[in-house]
């Protein structure tokens, strides 16, 4: 096939890549959407391979491997476990990108200088996308301590390797025939992956996960640019688009600026500020009392974080939710954007379970109707719903919008102890007039709900 | 080509993916994240052509990054598929 031909299928592709992400804008469509693109995809493939000279020997092995090892995962890993895989998937596109940018720059015995700049962003793009997704992976799987991990002068540190990152691009341009500047700056984007996601805690992932998102398509794009192919160019802004989009939605739900995410190793530095303001007591409730409320109830927000998933209660969840239905009540979820390790990791395992989405409500549409529901049921969630973002000016998280769980008639919250959230920040709706708390694992004590039910 | 006009493709592109993606409802975000990590294995076309160069350095740089890449892409898709697969609607809800 000759290239002109080639390019047309590109241009087929890039339009099946934009319909595909237009139609995930429904959730009645998106299915359809995810096919529309994959189906650009394999076209795109399929005419590269006409390319004359290809060794179709190295190609069918990375196909075999990458696929078996690509499918495999993908139908084995478990909701809850999604998001480390995303980060994970994510990874190895990054690193794509840096493979290709360096075998394009062998490939070149006269570079010039626009292409040897694309290279080596590919390059480094590509490594601290690879390094950063890997070392996410860690923290979300739990290999690794999910803490921030923040020391004196990290901010000096990491502009550092930037800089000295630079310079070895500096210094390679003038010289591409010298190859450790090239070799060095690949181990400086290397560890600036590790530096830039060390400082980041767990409650702070899903900013990162969607940069990261953002650069593997940058990195793409740059590889694009590098090699002159308009389709990689297209498609790597279009993911480079979508990350820094999520990325803002997420910094807003938090209030708190990008740079601010990722230097300050939240929950660490502030802790201890501010006095105690709210003053009251903790009052527990049995499983028995909790089924009471709920029977006499007509409304039921339930409202999940991060501890949902760690209990895998989703399912349970669900059941309660039927149970609850049948019982003559109403019953919706409400979503916050930061709820879990990735935007929209709730919805996932909601949907997991069967739970139809048009119940899963987001902030701004709970909130103004929070005052007319009978009963809340925080499941696992702690910084999302804490009122302090409100009401007390000296909270570290003060000024984020959070679900207003407090303004419902009574409030239940499902927590395993009375230790305070991630961010190690006192919560006041725990000690509120109209809050119960139901101590054990999520998971058993809606059981227990169930079963009480169901008697 | 031109230098120019790669630049020029890739701000519109940028443009139009902010466009398409705003319209994704928050509902969606982890199945948009690994779908479009799935398209940002497109590197995979760049991959194949390296992968088939005389020198042994290029080619084993570019196969390598075929494997890679072919993770992304296929695991990507069918991921994102088996997520949007659980997504239904309320049943004999009204439709919207």
């Amino acid at each position: 096939m000759n290239e002109e031909i080639i390019d047309l299928v590109y241009i087929v592709a890039a339009v099946l890549f934009i319909v595909g992400l237009k139609f995930l804008g429904s959730p009645a469509s998106a299915r359809k959407g995810n096919i529309i693109s994959s189906v650009g995809m394999a076209i795109a493939v399929i005419a590269t391979l006409f390319t004359k000279g290809l060794n179709y020997e190295l190609i069918i092995g990375g196909f075999v491997i990458g696929g078996v090892i690509g499918a495999v995962v993908a139908r084995k890993v478990e909701m809850t476990s999604m998001p480390e895989m995303v980060a994970l998937f994510n990874g190895f596109g990054g690193l794509a990108s840096l493979f290709v940018g360096w075998s394009a720059l062998k490939n070149e015995p006269s570079p010039e200088l626009f292409f040897l700049a694309t290279v080596f962003l590919s390059i480094l793009i590509g490594g601290l996308t690879f390094t950063g997704s890997l070392l996410a992976y860690g923290k979300l799987s739990e290999r690794i301590s999910g803490r921030p991990f923040v020391y004196m002068g990290q901010r000096i540190v990491n502009s550092s390797i930037l800089i000295a990152v630079v310079v070895c691009a500096v210094l390679f341009i003038q010289n591409p025939a010298d190859q450790n500047w090239l070799y060095l700056a690949v181990g400086l984007s290397l560890l600036l992956g590790v530096m830039f996601v060390l400082p980041i805690g767990g409650a702070d992932m899903p900013v990162v996960m969607s940069l990261l998102n953002s650069f593997s398509g940058i990195a793409a794009a740059a590889a694009g640019f590098a090699i002159g192919n308009i389709l990689l160019i297209v498609a790597g802004s279009l993911v480079g688009a979508s990350g820094i989009i999520l990325t803002n939605i997420m910094c807003k739900a938090m209030n708190r600026s990008l740079s601010n995410v990722l230097f300050s190793g939240f929950g660490t530095v502030s802790t201890s500020s501010g006095p105690v303001v709210e003053q009251g007591e903790v009052k527990p409730m049995s499983a028995d009392d909790a089924y009471y409320v709920l029977e006499a109830a007509s409304s039921v927000v339930v409202i999940p974080g991060y501890g949902m998933a760690v209990a895998q209660a989703q399912h349970v969840v669900k059941e309660l939710q039927e149970l609850l239905e049948k019982n003559g009540a109403e019953v919706v979820y409400a979503i916050h954007p930061v709820a879990g390790r990735m935007p929209g990791h709730m919805n996932v395992l909601l949907a997991e379970a069967d739970v139809p989405y048009d119940l899963l409500l987001e902030m701004d549409q709970i909130n103004p109707r929070m005052e007319n529901f009978d009963v809340a049921i925080i499941i696992g969630a702690n910084d999302v719903v804490n009122p302090a973002a409100r009401e007390v000016e000296s909270s570290p998280i003060y000024g984020m919008p959070v679900i207003n769980a407090d303004q419902a008639q009574t409030v239940f919250v499902l927590k395993r102890s009375m230790a305070s959230g991630f961010a190690g920040i006192d919560n006041p709706l725990f000690l509120k007039e109209n809050t119960r708390m139901l101590f054990g694992d999520a998971k058993e004590s809606i059981s227990t709900l169930v079963s009480e039910f169901k008697s | 080509m031109d230098i120019i006009n790669l630049v020029f493709i890739f701000v519109l592109a940028i443009f139009l993916g902010v466009e398409l993606i705003n319209k994704v409802p928050s509902t969606l975000h982890t199945p948009l994240m690994s779908g479009s990590n799935a398209i940002s294995g497109i590197t995979l076309v760049g991959a194949l052509a390296l992968a088939g160069s005389d020198n042994a350095m290029v080619s084993m740089l570019g196969a390598v990054a075929v494997g890679f890449a072919t993770i992304n892409v296929i695991g990507g898709y069918m991921v994102t598929d088996r997520m949007l697969a659980m997504f239904k609607k309320k049943e004999g809800g009204d439709g919207k």
